[in-house]
């Protein structure tokens, strides 16, 4: 576990200094104020509540976090340190692991920057923070799936922007199966309906927190990151 | 330390090793010779545990590198060829980074004796995208010792260096090779004479000598070879010579003047050489005993 912490601080002190992770969570953050103003400032009046704020916040993280993870191995794999890396007494899943954990440490720090929002109303009305709460975990469960499908992605290629590509197209796909799952007709159609990304937030937002969703999250994570693990070790036999 | 049995690596169709075996023993420098292309890269990767092989088997320090792999690579300080580092870090903080994943507890002491055994103290703060080639190769040497394995496997450590960087990293590796167990492949000759005690050839994936630099020379030179430079060349000279007693053979040098004459093993011309020359008045400039030289026992092994 040692090694997983190690490879995790690198990646974490590498976010620190890259420019793209300044530059998105800065438009990030833009485009998140701006709605956070044009919803407070509704002249009637609102209730001071987050849950509308959750949706552009997911729908902004579906394309900012595929961003995040594409050099995650794809980087070491096209410079070659990943040589280093499996010829050292680190094991692939502590390597695929550390990764991880880098990117969600980032998600969290982001998430963490935007407890202004909530901190604002508080100031100026009486906000419910029951369904704050379960909102982040919602949001942030689901910030973890994108992640762990765009490790993936970063784990087949030496390129950065297939990387990207590939993860955001498979994290738009576990959005939309749900919604496409009709076109698609009856037996395929349940599992891409199952296996859908989307169909759970708006329950987290309004304070529900059903142990079913976290766990389909937290599967989902998993199987990401065993479908990683099993493509760093594929590298040694090529 | 090092034991290779049999290994073989196949790539689809194409054979990259077939039935490669040697030892290493503890304290030895072994070269690691032969053509680009004949399967040294693969060999190293295959002893580092980075990838296994097709059939046979490795154990560094008795660790097989596939069933006993962790334990394998605890052992093996690797360089790989193409030199892969993190150019955000710097030269410190990527030896510590590499420390911490071989699992060295206290650093502070193995990442100041690593920067000095490498000369690169004065640099250690520096970033190293900001280094020139030179230094980084001295990283990658630098991360090899770091956790002071008992093996070294370094891939052409002096390719890409100067003249000066190349001497200092020889001498390194020959300092390193007191107390580790070093095999370096390269192509560049001489380094192989200078630095290791034994060397193996490789070529088109098969071994095709391990000796000493000197049994080698032996092997493929066969007679005792001579050095001939005189002041007045002629044509006539060869035809000359081959006639004085044990003379097998005489060809004219690259130079205009000199001459390479073969001599019977064995036997000792130059005695009578050298009154030849004296007594025809060409002037005798120079002679001296030539062994084969690894460039044509390498080119001899590896083109039939």
């Amino acid at each position: 576990m040692r090694n997983t912490f190690a490879i995790a601080g690198r990646e974490i002190q590498f976010y620190f200094v890259s420019p793209i992770v300044y530059v998105v969570t800065a438009a990030f953050l833009s485009v998140m104020s701006i709605f956070f103003a044009w919803y407070i400032s509704d002249p009637r009046g609102i209730v001071a509540t987050m849950q509308y704020l959750f949706g552009p916040m997911n729908t902004l993280f579906l394309f900012m976090i595929p961003m995040f993870t594409m050099r995650l191995l794809a980087e070491e794999q096209r410079s070659g340190t990943i040589e280093l890396l499996l010829s050292s007494p680190v094991r692939d899943w502590e390597l695929v692991l550390g990764k991880y954990l880098g990117v969600i440490v980032l998600i969290l720090v982001i998430l963490g920057l935007t407890l202004y929002y909530p901190f604002i109303m508080s100031r100026f009305g009486n906000p419910d923070f029951g369904p704050i709460v379960s909102g982040y975990l919602g949001l942030f469960l689901l910030a973890a799936a994108i992640a762990s499908l765009g490790l993936l992605a970063s784990s087949v290629t030496q390129n950065q922007i297939v990387a990207v590509v590939l993860g955001l197209g498979l994290a738009i796909f576990f959005w939309i199966s749900e919604a496409i799952a009709d076109f698609v007709g009856m037996p395929l159609g349940s599992v891409f309906s199952a296996v859908s990304l989307s169909p759970y937030l708006p329950d987290f937002t309004v304070g529900i927190v059903d142990m079913r969703n976290v766990i389909f999250y937290l599967t989902f994570v998993a199987v990401s990151l065993f479908l990683a693990v099993r493509s760093v070790e594929s590298r040694r036999w090529r | 330390m090092i034991d290779a049995e049999n290994i073989s690596k196949r790539y689809g169709d194409f054979m990259a090793l077939q039935g490669v075996s040697f030892h290493v023993g503890k304290g030895e420098v072994v070269g690691f010779l032969g053509p680009n292309g004949a399967g040294k890269t693969t060999t190293m990767r295959i002893l580092t545990g980075f990838m296994p092989p097709t059939s046979g088997t490795a154990k560094i320090a008795s660790h097989d590198v596939f069933f006993d792999s962790l334990e394998a690579r605890r052992n093996i300080g690797y360089l790989p060829e193409t030199v892969p580092l993190y150019t955000e870090m710097t030269v410190r903080g990527y030896l510590d980074y590499m420390a911490k994943l071989r699992g060295v507890k206290k650093r502070t002491e193995p990442v100041r004796s690593a920067l000095e055994a490498a000369h690169l103290s004065d640099r250690a703060d520096t970033v190293i995208g900001k280094l020139s080639k030179g230094y980084r190769q001295r990283v990658g040497l630098a991360q090899a010792l770091v956790h002071d394995p008992e093996v070294l496997i370094l891939d052409e450590p002096t390719i890409g260096l100067d003249p000066k960087q190349i001497l200092e990293v020889r001498e390194l590796i020959r300092e390193l090779g007191k107390d580790h167990t070093v095999i370096l492949s390269t192509h560049i000759l001489p380094e192989v004479s200078q630095i290791c005690s034994r060397v193996i050839i490789i070529n088109e994936g098969r071994i095709v000598a391990e000796d000493t630099p000197e049994h080698l020379s032996l092997l493929v030179g066969g007679g005792e070879r001579l050095h001939l430079e005189v002041a007045v060349p002629s044509a006539e000279i060869p035809a000359l010579l081959v006639r004085v007693p044990h003379v097998l053979g005489v060809e004219p040098g690259r130079r205009r003047g000199t001459y390479e004459v073969e001599c019977a093993p064995g036997m000792d011309c130059r005695v009578e050489i050298a009154r030849q020359v004296v007594s025809h008045d060409w002037g005798l400039l120079e002679m001296r005993p030539l062994s084969a030289s690894l460039e044509e026992i390498f080119l001899k092994l590896t083109t039939d």
